[in-house]
């Protein structure tokens, strides 16, 4: 799938911005103060989100200020959708 | 012939007789904008001075030059109640071989008084003092600079060290009326020509927090104390400097307006919102180790029944004189609150030292009723958790723990736990509390500790309580 | 009834500590349009994964004649909401086309007739066809009236006396008793004047509405404390509902409450008393069995 550059999200506390663009296989880099302990998690979220669309190369920075798994993942579709232009609604 | 107490610094600091090795002590309430510590050490280190040993009452970010200290040998011990900024965070990564040791302020006053902690030179900072020595907090001109109030964490250590030397920046003719430190206590003055960051040392005036969150767990910690069973007239209280500790004051305010209760004392660190009860005739006496801020600081200047207290006088376990044991009630925060009631308000859920022990397990002990106000979540960081990264204040002293997701009450207080439910209070089981915010989060990954001591914990009775590991 | 921005994750984590009746995710005039897809995958997730506990969950979507409003439907209705709020509403034949948009993604997910709607009234036209828009659809719970288009349309100001509001107030309260829905007041914008959205607040529970809408948590207590039914009114309500039970007990068709008869619409007045005491936090569930 064709990848443009595409950003979601803020820099706001308990938000995340998730910045993706075209790569080889998905390379996740991220920015967190919760990374000791969640790092592992919020990357699997993310890993997750994008093969669950369809999206199996790409690379994706991520700045995290605290956001749930709920708001990774609505900020990592939004990413993609806006990178692919393929939405998830009809 | 009456002047020659005042000197120079470096002096001062060859008359004290300081040696390599020896035990150098500092206070803290300069705050985040103390110049004392750097410019003593840094004067130490230029006359060649080694392996010094730092008890300090607290640190804070402004200490990081300390950091340099460290690494060429200048100091290789500290003690302290709190440590933050870069100099903690270097110490959590394994900065020094010899562990931070950490006390409650009223164990560092035990420690100082029976001889436990050794001080061979206290540099203390004053905001007046004139050539004897006599040292205030207060202002005594109109030059003064620095103002801090109480000078409550300094006097142990003016009254035990085996020399001290006064730095000031306000030097005042004599006599500097009413002192804080006597001048038969003090062996040098140095006039500096700043002790502190006026800015940084205290805020100007009363701010109400406007945060939602801090005003709900402000409503819901007055809603325990008004219903608590030790709300009558006559109860003495403290509350911490939290926006949410604050706020509740303000709810308590309006409930004893409306029910005529007035409150003996209010103890500890004392805020502009506890000077304006006190001024409103609903706390009958302010006793104040730490004025928090500049009304405080003018307040404990200008009256009588505003008093200044010791760390000794203030939290000490093994004096049976302490404020402590008379206190009624305490509002605390929290880093982190385990199922059995533990605190830690020492170590970030990173690992890595970012708070103060300060006077909370010695509050949160010997008050009848001790409160601890945390938000369940803030942001992904749980501060309900199955067991606390460092423990500072042992669960046995922590009686009712308010989030935003309900009331705990430790079960040792199942009459605390009645009076709330029968009020209407949404009291829950602790467990649940941490259950619900695993089931918002997740479960964290172990911290990646190391296994070198960085921080020792010392309870206040002086026995070692836990230990702090190196972060990776 | 909380308003909540549709693009803000920490405020929508948050939102139902605060203990509101009613949450309201905005993805109308909250959200700008470059961030409307953003905001709707958020409200999705967060409908879909946080635990709101009891509290009723609105979300306010965008009308259906711009290119955000049929996907905000699909979306919505997907994540479970319990009522659509919709905005600028002036006819009942939108309130139907609304439901139409429902149905079709209900039915591909086999939970027809699960969304409710709720219309938002912020015209004159939309006033006038009040009563049609309340009884537009089976699935309508609520009417709310929307002040800031409303005046804007009115070519008026809004006032704090809110004199200008009066009639669209009551014609909300008359349409959706005559409707037998519920309805809902307007926000009051300025958090720094407790004092007038107090005033504010009286009004229109004097007016009838059932609730008010907000926009931050520190308008929650003012609400709270101004619909709570009063002691007196609580205890008496009580007694009616003790002796309606006395009556059932003894299979009397006659109840009496100190001697004197009591009617149907004594009953009813009692009974909201309870539920508005509970709702409150004045009395719980277990007081009352």
């Amino acid at each position: 799938m064709e990848l443009k550059n595409a950003v979601a999200g803020t820099l706001e506390s308990g938000d995340i911005m998730i910045q993706i663009g075209p790569g080889e296989g998905l390379q996740v880099e991220l920015q967190s103060s919760v990374a000791a302990q969640f790092g592992r998690q919020i990357k699997s979220v993310i890993t997750e989100t994008l093969e669950g669309l369809g999206v199996s190369d790409a690379y994706v920075k991520a700045t995290d200020k605290g956001a749930l798994d709920c708001t990774i993942r609505a900020r990592v579709t939004a990413a993609a959708v806006r990178a692919t232009g393929k939405d998830v609604w009809k | 012939m009456r002047n020659t107490k005042v000197v120079t610094l470096e002096e001062a600091i060859r008359r004290s007789g300081l040696k390599d090795g020896m035990t150098i002590s500092f206070h803290h309430h300069f705050r985040g904008g103390d110049k004392v510590v750097n410019m003593v050490v840094a004067k130490l280190a230029e006359m060649g001075f080694k392996d010094l040993k730092l008890a300090a009452s607290s640190l804070s970010d402004v200490h990081a030059p300390l950091i340099e200290h460290i690494k060429n040998g200048v100091i290789t011990g500290i003690s302290t109640s709190g440590l933050r900024g870069e100099l903690a965070n270097e110490i959590s990564h394994g900065l020094m071989a010899e562990p931070v040791v950490f006390r409650s302020h009223g164990g560092r006053g035990s420690a100082i008084a029976n001889g436990e902690l050794h001080i061979d030179v206290a540099f203390l900072g004053a905001s007046s003092c004139d050539e004897l020595g006599n040292a205030s907090g207060c202002p005594r001109s109109e030059n003064a600079k620095s103002i801090c109030g109480s000078l409550g964490y300094a006097l142990p250590d003016a009254k035990y060290a085996d020399h001290v030397v006064v730095l000031t920046d306000d030097l005042v003719e004599y006599p500097n009326v009413p002192k804080s430190i006597s001048a038969c206590d003090v062996e040098s003055v140095v006039v500096v020509d700043s002790v502190g960051d006026s800015s940084k040392i205290s805020s100007g005036a009363i701010r109400d927090s406007k945060n939602p969150r801090d005003i709900l767990l402000a409503q819901q910690a007055a809603k325990v104390i008004i219903n608590s069973g030790y709300f009558e007239d006559g109860f003495s209280i403290q509350t911490g400097t939290g926006g949410a500790s604050l706020a509740a004051v303000k709810y308590i305010r309006e409930s004893m307006i409306e029910k005529g209760i007035k409150a003996s004392f209010a103890l500890g660190g004392i805020t502009a919102h506890m000077v304006k009860l006190h001024e409103e005739g609903l706390i009958g006496k302010l006793i104040d180790v730490q004025s928090f801020d500049k009304v405080a600081a003018e307040s404990i200047a200008s009256d009588q029944l505003h008093q200044e207290v010791s760390a000794v006088e203030y939290a000490s376990a093994d004096n049976p004189g302490s404020a402590v044991h008379a206190l009624d009630i305490v509002i605390l925060s929290a880093l982190e609150v385990d199922v059995d009631f533990n605190v830690n308000v020492l170590v970030g859920s990173d690992g890595i030292i970012r708070g103060a022990v300060g006077g909370h397990p010695d509050t949160a002990e010997d008050s009848a009723l001790s409160i601890i106000v945390c938000p369940l979540l803030r942001g992904r960081i749980p501060c309900v958790v199955p067991k606390v990264t460092t423990l500072i204040t042992p669960g046995a002293g922590v009686d009712v723990v308010v989030t935003e997701y309900g009331i705990a009450v430790n079960p040792r207080r199942p009459e605390i736990a009645e009076r709330l439910k029968a009020a209407g209070l949404k009291v829950v089981d602790i467990h649940d509390l941490a259950a619900k915010a695993t089931s918002v989060i997740g479960v964290p990954d172990p911290l990646p500790f190391g296994d070198k001591v960085v921080g020792v914990v010392m309870d206040r009775h002086g026995k070692v309580l836990d230990r702090i590991y190196n972060i990776k | 009834m909380m308003f909540v921005p549709g693009n803000n994750p920490g405020m929508m984590a948050d939102a139902h500590i605060y203990g509101p009746d009613s949450i309201m995710l905005d993805l109308e005039d909250s959200v700008t349009m470059a961030e409307k897809d953003a905001a709707r995958l958020l409200v999705y997730n967060a409908l879909k994964t946080i635990d709101y506990g009891d509290t009723e969950m609105v979300v306010r979507i965008n009308p259906l004649n711009t290119p955000y409003g049929h996907k905000d439907v699909e979306a919505v209705v997907k994540a479970g909401v319990d009522v659509i709020r919709m905005p600028k509403t002036e006819t009942a034949d939108e309130v139907r086309e609304l439901e139409a948009e429902i149905i079709k993604v209900e039915e591909e997910l086999g939970c027809v007739g699960r969304t409710k709607i709720m219309a938002a009234i912020e015209s004159a036209l939309g006033i006038v066809n009040a009563y049609e828009i309340a009884t537009a659809s089976k699935r309508m719970m609520g009417i709310a009236l929307g002040a800031e288009d409303y005046t804007a349309n009115l070519k008026t100001p809004r006032t704090p006396e809110g004199s200008e509001l009066l009639l669209a107030r009551e014609t909300i309260v008359v349409a959706a008793r005559a409707a037998g829905i519920a309805c809902f007041d307007t926000v009051y914008s300025n958090l720094d004047d407790m004092e007038t959205f107090r005033k504010e607040v009286e009004l229109i529970k004097n007016l009838g509405f059932d609730g008010k809408s907000i926009i931050n948590p520190r308008q929650i207590q003012v609400v709270n404390e101004v619909f709570a039914p009063k002691q007196k009114d609580i205890d008496k309500a009580l007694r009616i509902i003790a002796a309606i039970k006395e009556a059932r007990a003894k299979g009397s068709g006659v109840i009496a409450v100190n001697g004197k008869m009591v009617d149907r619409p004594v009953v009813l007045r009692a009974e909201r008393v309870i539920s508005l005491a509970v709702a409150s936090g004045i009395l719980n569930e277990e007081e009352l069995s």
